[in-house]
């Protein structure tokens, strides 16, 4: 078991003959997702790393019986990528891609809601069951089979809480990274409730950031539902106000979205939060003996 | 992107939005052609910055006759403000808006914003006009009314009327209000803005609503989409260091500590600065020097580190990921020598071929350390700043 995707996964690629597209679909090739085609308007009937790229997600759908999409179309492009595929039948789109307007994606949820078809991101590294399915740009080597699930709204960040991880030996069961916008597709609570129901997570780890109040939700959210141990650390306890990180939804506005106040929400729910960030698998590891 | 209230009040005014009659003056000759059309004797003049703030330190005065006027045009004019809302430079007064004031009877807030936990717009309201929102959300929640915006249907008449109810108004107010907020729905989705404050939208003596104040933010993502409101950035409201950090796809937030900080992503580099801090230190700055630490980004975030006189030393923190990390070390050493660092350089790296990149750093004569983990980079750097200071 693990979450979302295993390696019976039928993915596709969005902009596979981009330079984004071709590079991180050959690196999940390499690490062993089932990849069955790809999608370019206008190159539809050729062949790219060995795939068949199709002119529609419909035709891919239709070929391939894809059930996963990943997007590396430029951001001006991805509300009518992110649309079609769920209108093709993608069960999980996962889109990469940085810089989208928030209003499509005010659009995108609009359009999502009464769906079952899940998006993970956009601004994200993607999501990855270790040695089954690799979807997004994350390095796969530094991830291995096991017991932990990771949440985080941070690319690089996720990857020191996955390597830790993998260095204590416990590896992980599946590993989402949610993005760094303020309005997403997957969030917190989404993910935690999966992660709750998959008997191959033993424990979560939340890697969390300045900005918005997902992480408040999530803890109240814990303290109903979870019984799993959460590790859970925030990014940007020395952000100043009214600056945005990096991150579009990374900013305190209005006093609003501090790491102190998530720290306080989380702890408040019975999450092991820790102060530093190199303190996320060393906790967990202590916490499952 | 902010824009200046100048700005925002002729698009409000193209949306058939009530403002003040009002001219923005960059000159004194200009300030007095403004009071000459404006045709009255009390103007308000209102210095132009990306800050509120500003009438606690006299950024926005009353005049009543032509001397007065000048006497504050020229007390304003290229002086730096700085509000409890900009830094301690404060921020520079190129512009000064000169408007027609009204007798007030009532202010009200009035903002649309985006609620992320919603994923919908959000238009807000209350009766305490001329304070935060955020104070009244928290002070006084119950006065504090929302309506959540369909994106299908847009504004709702009869949400309008729900909020002008709320706020107790009738009568031709209650027209003028449901304008006023279809209207702002409409300019808030078209422009692609993330906020939009009238605040105080107030009631004149003659029962008229009236927008003294705005403040209007569009959606950076959106910019592409919008070239008429690209065009009115004023470069002049930002940061130096910010604007040519941007130009190379790295993004770089000055802070008031010694210790420069160089990362690979954002929330990397958030969780850097605060490990440092862990480890007794202060940092200088954010700076995700983005996707591809090549040689090239990192010689020219290295430049904009430097850029500030307090960085008493500097720390390198890049997770290679799929990027080979002796590629990256081959960059970083080269980078330290081009631009002539004298402060310490600790470096840490993670990823593929991490060991091969540690032992490149270890063998260049250059002023760099090479970390063994991420705490130990943290704390070999505030040791050697501390060493220094």
């Amino acid at each position: 078991m693990s979450v979302l995707v295993d390696k019976n996964t039928r993915v596709i690629c969005q902009g596979l003959t981009g330079q984004q597209g071709t590079f991180h679909t050959q690196q999940a090739i390499e690490y062993g997702t089932n990849m069955v085609g790809g999608v370019t308007p206008g190159k539809g009937g050729e062949q790219h790393l060995g795939l068949p790229v199709f002119d529609s997600v419909k035709k891919a759908v239709e070929k391939t019986q894809a059930d996963a999409s990943v997007i590396y179309v430029p951001a001006p492009y991805c509300k009518d990528s992110v649309i079609e595929a769920i209108e093709a039948g993608i069960k999980l789109v996962v889109c990469i891609t940085e810089g989208i307007p928030t209003l499509d994606m005010l659009q995108i949820k609009h359009f999502m809601r009464n769906r079952t078809a899940k998006l993970i991101g956009p601004n994200c590294p993607g999501i990855i069951t270790p040695g089954e399915c690799k979807i997004g740009i994350m390095p796969g080597n530094i991830h291995s089979p096991g017991r932990i699930g990771i949440v985080s709204r941070s690319g690089t960040l996720t990857y020191e809480a996955v390597k830790q991880v993998t260095d204590l030996g416990l590896g992980q069961s599946t590993c989402i990274g949610i993005g760094g916008d303020p309005i997403g597709g997957l969030n917190f609570i989404d993910v935690l409730n999966m992660f709750q129901a998959d008997p191959r997570t033993e424990g979560i780890i939340m890697v969390g950031e300045i900005g918005g109040t997902a992480e408040e939700e999530a803890a109240e959210y814990i303290s109903k539902n979870v019984n799993k141990p959460v590790v859970a650390y925030i990014a940007g306890v020395t952000a100043p106000a009214g600056k945005r990180m990096g991150h579009a939804g990374a900013i305190i506005s209005g006093g609003k979205g501090t790491a102190a106040d998530k720290f306080a929400a989380l702890h408040k729910a019975g999450v092991h939060v820790v102060k530093s960030p190199t303190e996320l698998g060393r906790t967990m590891a202590k916490i499952l003996g | 992107m902010n824009l200046h209230e100048f700005q925002a009040k002729q698009i409000l005014h193209d949306y058939g939005i009530p403002v003040p009659k009002n001219i923005v003056a960059r000159s004194i000759d200009d300030v007095i052609e403004a009071y000459v059309q404006l045709q009255t004797k009390k103007v308000v003049v209102k210095a132009q910055i990306h800050a509120g703030g500003r009438g606690k330190v006299g950024g926005v005065k009353l005049v009543d006759n032509k001397e007065d006027l000048i006497k504050a045009a020229q007390s304003l004019f290229y002086k730096k403000l700085v509000t409890n809302q900009t830094d301690a430079n404060g921020q520079p007064v190129n512009a000064l808006l000169i408007e027609q004031t009204c007798s007030i009877e009532r202010e009200l807030y009035l903002g649309v914003i985006i609620d992320r936990s919603k994923s919908k717009v959000v238009i807000m309201a209350s009766t305490e006009g001329g304070v935060e929102i955020e104070q009244t959300a928290a002070n006084n929640p119950e006065a504090l009314l929302k309506i959540v915006i369909d994106p299908l249907l847009v504004v709702m008449l009869y949400q309008c009327r729900d909020l002008a109810q709320g706020l107790e108004l009738s009568g031709k107010q209650l027209q003028q209000f449901s304008n006023i907020v279809l209207n702002l729905g409409k300019l808030f989705i078209e422009k692609d803005l993330n906020l939009l404050e009238i605040n105080p939208l107030v009631v004149t003596a003659d029962g008229d609503l009236l927008c003294l104040d705005v403040k209007m933010s569009i959606d950076d993502n959106a910019l592409y989409k919008q070239p008429s409101l690209r065009a009115m950035w004023d470069p002049t409201q930002e940061d130096v260091r910010e604007i040519r950090a941007k130009e190379w796809g790295i993004s770089y937030i000055p802070l008031d500590g010694n210790i420069g900080c160089m990362v690979n992503g954002a929330g990397l580099a958030m969780a850097t600065m605060d490990l440092i801090k862990l480890c007794g230190g202060t940092p200088a700055n954010f700076l995700d020097v983005g996707g591809s630490a090549t040689q090239e980004r990192v010689t020219e975030a290295f430049k904009i580190i430097l850029s500030d006189a307090h960085v008493k030393g500097i720390l390198v923190n890049i997770f290679g990921g799929i990027v080979r990390c002796d590629l990256i070390a081959a960059g970083i050493i080269a980078a330290v020598a081009e631009v002539g660092i004298t402060v310490p350089v600790v470096v840490r790296l993670e990823g593929n071929h991490a060991a091969e990149g540690a032992e490149l750093l270890r063998k260049s004569d250059l002023n760099i350390t090479a970390a063994q983990s991420w705490q130990n980079a943290a704390e070999l750097v505030v040791k050697a700043v501390g060493e220094i200071a």
